[in-house]
């Protein structure tokens, strides 16, 4: 694949692919990689400092702080990605409908997303965490339920911008139906700013579902989950401060890594956006050199 | 033969309220033979570029039926297209190769037999086998247009519609992208009809001229013939043509007495 070569040619994203595969890896096989169960109290083990044994120590129960930061990956950042996933999907399902169809059926999905674009966000979930109850489960809901009409808006407007494009119009004369055209056209060419907009609220949605883990709402005890283990010491983050360490870098390193696979992911995906390749001026062509000194200026 | 007979269509300008729909096209009819180019001459919003879209099957008219050889909906296989936008003709993200075999996909064709065919229609079109890996952006206005045309020619169309097709290149391009078009139709036997503005083009290019006014065909007029106008519109057009204040370029008529 053209396009995966181009993204790994860019160190700092085939850097952060790396880090990203190796989180959700070690997320994936953490039953069989941590070296002790996560919910292990031994009170002997209070506070422990690093050991061979315990690398990252023992907690304020005793648990082994690696353990449970593996465990975490589970909640922290696969549930995650499952949610953005699900919610850019069917926004962008609703998104294309809407951009495609237009008329009544536009007019209709758009007011609807207007009205939850309308709530903010925060105040959404917990009135969901207030219906429903707490937990992971209801706060991924709730996120679904929110971002969706971001991707829609997103995608209803590529599609309108790309529906009258000289190529769209040469695939149905070519008699492609809708669905072909969205597949092999439209879908593609809206792509890079959804991928944007997946990758930036991914990092929002990790960060907030650890803040409510913090807030106590999210995932419960005893539970291995980042924000909660932030929240956990913060008991002692005056006496224990570096037990705030490794929850606390994990997020920064994943949401990180996140972003600057993201624009790394634009760049690559869009051919116009700077690749390898330049827009080379042929001998004989001077319109070519034109073309390409104006579009270095515009730049 | 490639026949439109009686198109009338109508865009309403609210959704849902008969009483605002405003003409586009009434009562268009005309006819373009096999490997015949029909210049079709229009200011903005006469209509001709919703006719163009209904001769290629994209729009239905209201009224009346566009027929290939006296067949109904047979635009598929017998019409292509070459729109204006040079910019956003090919899918941005396809490079030259994906765009054109785009024509030639459900066609089985061996992987050698393709690259045949790709890099002689290159050549055809006057560029060559090296062009098949860039993608739109690297490409200047006149060579996108190139391309479009290779394209066009790949469906295996009889007729291909120019909606503008050169009225966003510069002027010296333009001259060559006509001369191109011409050259083709003698190699191919292709139709064209060719929708512009410019009155200049067309006359160079086209076999028939047939000048859209306000929705209306007002006259139809063979290349030598254009002195015969009659309509008050066509006459208006000529006049400016010949004083040299069409929207057209000076490039086009250097370039015939050059020839000549």
């Amino acid at each position: 694949m053209k396009r995966l070569q181009r993204l790994l040619s860019d160190r700092l994203a085939a850097a952060s692919l790396a880090v990203l595969a190796a989180i959700l890896a070690a997320g994936a096989l953490a039953p069989w990689i941590a070296p002790h169960p996560p919910d292990e109290v031994d009170m002997a083990l209070r506070y422990a400092p690093w050991s061979l044994d315990y690398p990252l120590g023992n907690d304020q129960l005793g648990r082994c702080v690696l353990s449970r930061v593996l465990h975490g990956i589970r909640p922290s950042v696969l549930y995650v990605l499952a949610a953005v996933l699900a919610s850019a999907g069917f926004g962008t399902a609703v998104g294309m409908a809407a951009g495609l169809l237009r008329g009544r059926t536009d007019a209709l999905l758009m007011r609807l997303c207007d009205v939850m674009l309308s709530f903010p966000g925060y105040v959404m979930t917990l009135a969901v965490i207030g219906v429903l109850g707490t937990g992971l489960a209801n706060i991924l809901l709730a996120f679904i339920l929110m971002k969706w009409a971001w991707f829609a808006r997103v995608a209803r407007t590529a599609v309108q911008r790309h529906a009258d494009a000289g190529y769209v119009l040469f695939a149905r004369t070519l008699g492609a139906g809708r669905l072909t055209l969205l597949r092999r056209h439209l879908l593609p060419a809206c792509l890079p700013e959804l991928a944007v907009l997946a990758s930036g609220s991914f990092g929002t949605t990790l960060l907030q579902v650890s803040g409510l883990s913090f807030l106590g709402l999210g995932i419960q005890a005893p539970h291995a989950e980042w924000g909660m283990m932030l929240s956990e010491a913060r008991q002692a983050m005056f006496s224990r401060p570096e037990q705030l360490l490794a929850p606390g870098f994990m997020i920064v390193l994943t949401v990180s890594a996140v972003n600057f696979l993201s624009d790394a992911l634009q760049t690559a995906l869009d051919p116009q956006a700077g690749g390898p390749r330049q827009a080379a001026a042929v001998p004989g062509e001077p319109e070519a050199a034109a073309a390409a000194m104006l579009r270095k200026e515009a730049v | 033969m490639l026949a439109a007979e009686g198109i009338a269509k109508s865009y309403s300008s609210r959704p849902g309220r008969r009483a605002q729909r405003q003409a586009v096209l009434e009562e268009v009819t005309l006819r373009c033979a096999e490997g015949e180019c029909l210049g079709i001459i229009g200011a903005s919003g006469s209509g001709k570029s919703t006719l163009g879209r209904i001769l290629l099957g994209l729009e239905r008219p209201d009224q009346g039926k566009v027929t290939i050889d006296g067949r109904e909906r047979a635009h598929r296989d017998a019409v292509s297209a070459v729109f204006q936008d040079y910019r956003s003709s090919i899918h941005p993200f396809f490079t030259v190769r994906q765009a054109l075999l785009e024509p030639l996909r459900g066609k089985r064709l061996g992987r050698a037999e393709t690259d045949r065919r790709l890099e002689e229609m290159l050549e055809q079109v006057g560029l060559d086998g090296s062009y098949l890996e860039r993608y739109p952006h690297e490409l200047s206005g006149g060579q996108a247009q190139r391309v479009c045309i290779a394209r066009a020619l790949l469906t295996g169309a009889r007729w291909i519609v120019l909606d503008e097709a050169v009225s966003s290149l510069d002027a010296s391009v333009q001259a060559q992208v006509l001369e191109l078009l011409e050259r083709i139709r003698g190699m191919h036997g292709i139709g064209y009809l060719f929708i512009t503005h410019d009155l200049e083009a067309a006359a160079f290019l086209c076999d028939r001229i047939a000048i859209l006014h306000e929705g209306r065909i007002v006259e139809t007029l063979a290349r030598g013939r254009l002195g015969e106008a009659r309509h008050p519109y066509a006459r208006e057009l000529l006049a400016l043509f010949r004083s040299g204040l069409g929207t057209g370029t000076g490039a086009l008529n250097a370039d015939k007495e050059g020839k000549g």
